[in-house]
């Protein structure tokens, strides 16, 4: 019991990150910065991908702690692929997405992930799942996680719009990261977008530089 | 087809020297002595038809179904020793419950059937254990998959088929399927249902029970039993249609 009242105190910090998923006319874009840190005060990684590929068409951000996340991804990698085999069709986004929620609500006390779920299959076409660390799952249109994403709710609240355009998509979520990088100290970096439809799936990297600049910068 | 297969036939794990498992063979022969079951696909649905043959009159109408629920969108016709048929109802249900909880969706039917076969062969590879005496038809619909119909034998192998027929009458009931080109129909067609009361007939058997069930676009994707009066207005058409092909037959005399 003891261990529960200073986990949760460790659970309250979120990641040094911020990623987002969001739905567009025909496809879903994924995307998240390429920061990690020790601390909050050194920056570990500066490129690091914490968007991963979990089949042709289904693509993962990680959030909460990185090394848990990565098991996690791992093992729900591994599985999905042998349950495609078997089904003898690419795996649904719901099955990618309650393959890492059995995960996380199986082995809550031990875990730490929590993670963002965005792909396309023939049955739903685009979706984007939650699944939060308890193991929470739920469908959204549009969704933003870890550190970052507490300075960008009124922007996404704002400026997202069901059936925008992939442009419009993508300058939404270039600017969000954007926005967020630039107010999060523990996020940074560059900004890794994949962009999935029916017809495959295109990487598309913003580096520092590119990035939106907003009016005090 | 039918052999003595005396000293290789009183286990599962024993071969024949022609390469014959015999258990499984008599396990087949126990479904062909049960009374007849239909399923059918057809272009927005499936529909199950069972003959309960009514060996006495003191049974409850409506006992001993032979049409489970396996989810929301499959159902099971069986013939065969209807215990054994229960406990891999249950299996069935089981495999469904656990894909739904585990991955979100319903079951594709070919994946339950491939499922619930691996578990009937199972059965059929030791001594210790003897193998199912059902065999039984999966049927289940989905508005992008369309209409699909599994058989699984005691074997544990398991076909699709457009039509297909289990126990006594299979025969004579795979033809009648076959003259009906059941692919372009759509479920409502009161056609199917006559089928059934023909292959009764033909076994010449005394009082049966029809259990008729379906599920397709008619029924919102959900697997139930085919409502009374509908099923009363069917077997109606199916008398009387099979009475006016007797009184033909008689002209022709």
């Amino acid at each position: 019991m003891e261990k529960h009242y200073t986990d949760s105190k460790v659970k309250g910090v979120s990641t040094g990150t911020t990623i987002l998923a969001a739905i567009f006319d025909g496809g879903v874009v994924i995307g998240s910065d390429s920061r990690a840190s020790i601390g909050g005060e050194y920056v570990s990684s500066k490129t690091i991908n914490k968007v991963i590929q979990v089949h042709d068409r289904i693509f993962c951000c990680m959030a909460g702690s990185l090394a848990d996340a990565q098991a996690v991804i791992k093992s729900a990698k591994s599985h999905l692929s042998f349950h495609s085999v078997q089904m003898e069709s690419p795996p649904l986004v719901i099955a990618a997405a309650s393959v890492l929620k059995e995960l996380c609500y199986k082995n809550k006390d031990e875990l730490q992930a929590g993670f963002l779920t965005a792909g396309w299959d023939s049955k739903k076409g685009p979706q984007v799942y939650v699944v939060s660390l308890g193991g929470m799952l739920i469908s959204q249109q549009v969704t933003i996680g870890g550190s970052g994403s507490t300075y960008i709710y009124g922007y996404v609240d704002a400026k997202y719009k069901p059936n925008m355009t992939r442009e419009e998509c993508l300058q939404f979520a270039t600017n969000a990261l954007a926005l967020a990088m630039g107010r999060d100290n523990v996020s940074g970096g560059v900004a890794h977008l994949v962009v999935i439809t029916e017809k495959g799936v295109e990487h598309v990297v913003v580096p520092g530089d590119k990035l939106p600049r907003f009016n005090d910068e | 087809m039918s052999s003595i297969g005396t000293g290789y036939d009183l286990s599962a794990s024993t071969f024949s020297p022609d390469g014959r498992v015999f258990q499984v063979e008599y396990a087949m022969k126990a479904v062909e002595n049960s009374s007849t079951a239909i399923g059918i696909r057809c272009k927005d649905g499936i529909v199950f038809g069972v003959e309960k043959l009514v060996l006495s009159k003191l049974y409850e109408e409506g006992s001993n179904k032979r049409i489970f629920n396996i989810d929301k969108h499959v159902g099971m016709a069986v013939a065969g020793l209807l215990a054994d048929a229960r406990s891999l109802a249950e299996v069935a249900r089981e495999e469904a419950s656990n894909f739904r909880s585990n991955y979100g969706h319903d079951i594709p039917l070919k994946h339950l059937s491939d499922r619930v076969a691996m578990y009937v062969h199972a059965y059929t590879l030791y001594s210790a254990v003897r193998p199912f005496g059902c065999s039984f038809i999966l049927g289940s619909y989905d508005k992008d998959d369309g209409a699909q119909l599994y058989m699984v034998d005691p074997s544990g192998i398991s076909y699709g088929y457009w039509g297909c027929a289990i126990g006594k009458a299979k025969q004579a009931a795979k033809t009648e399927i076959e003259k009906l080109q059941v692919r372009r129909f759509y479920s409502r067609q009161k056609r199917k249902l006559k089928l059934i009361y023909i292959v009764h007939d033909e076994v010449k058997d005394k009082a049966f029970e029809l259990e008729l069930s379906w599920v397709g676009e008619v029924t919102n994707g959900r697997h139930e039993f085919v409502p009374k009066d509908i099923k009363e207005e069917a077997e109606k058409y199916a008398k009387d249609s099979l009475e006016e092909e007797d009184d033909s037959d008689e002209d022709n005399m």
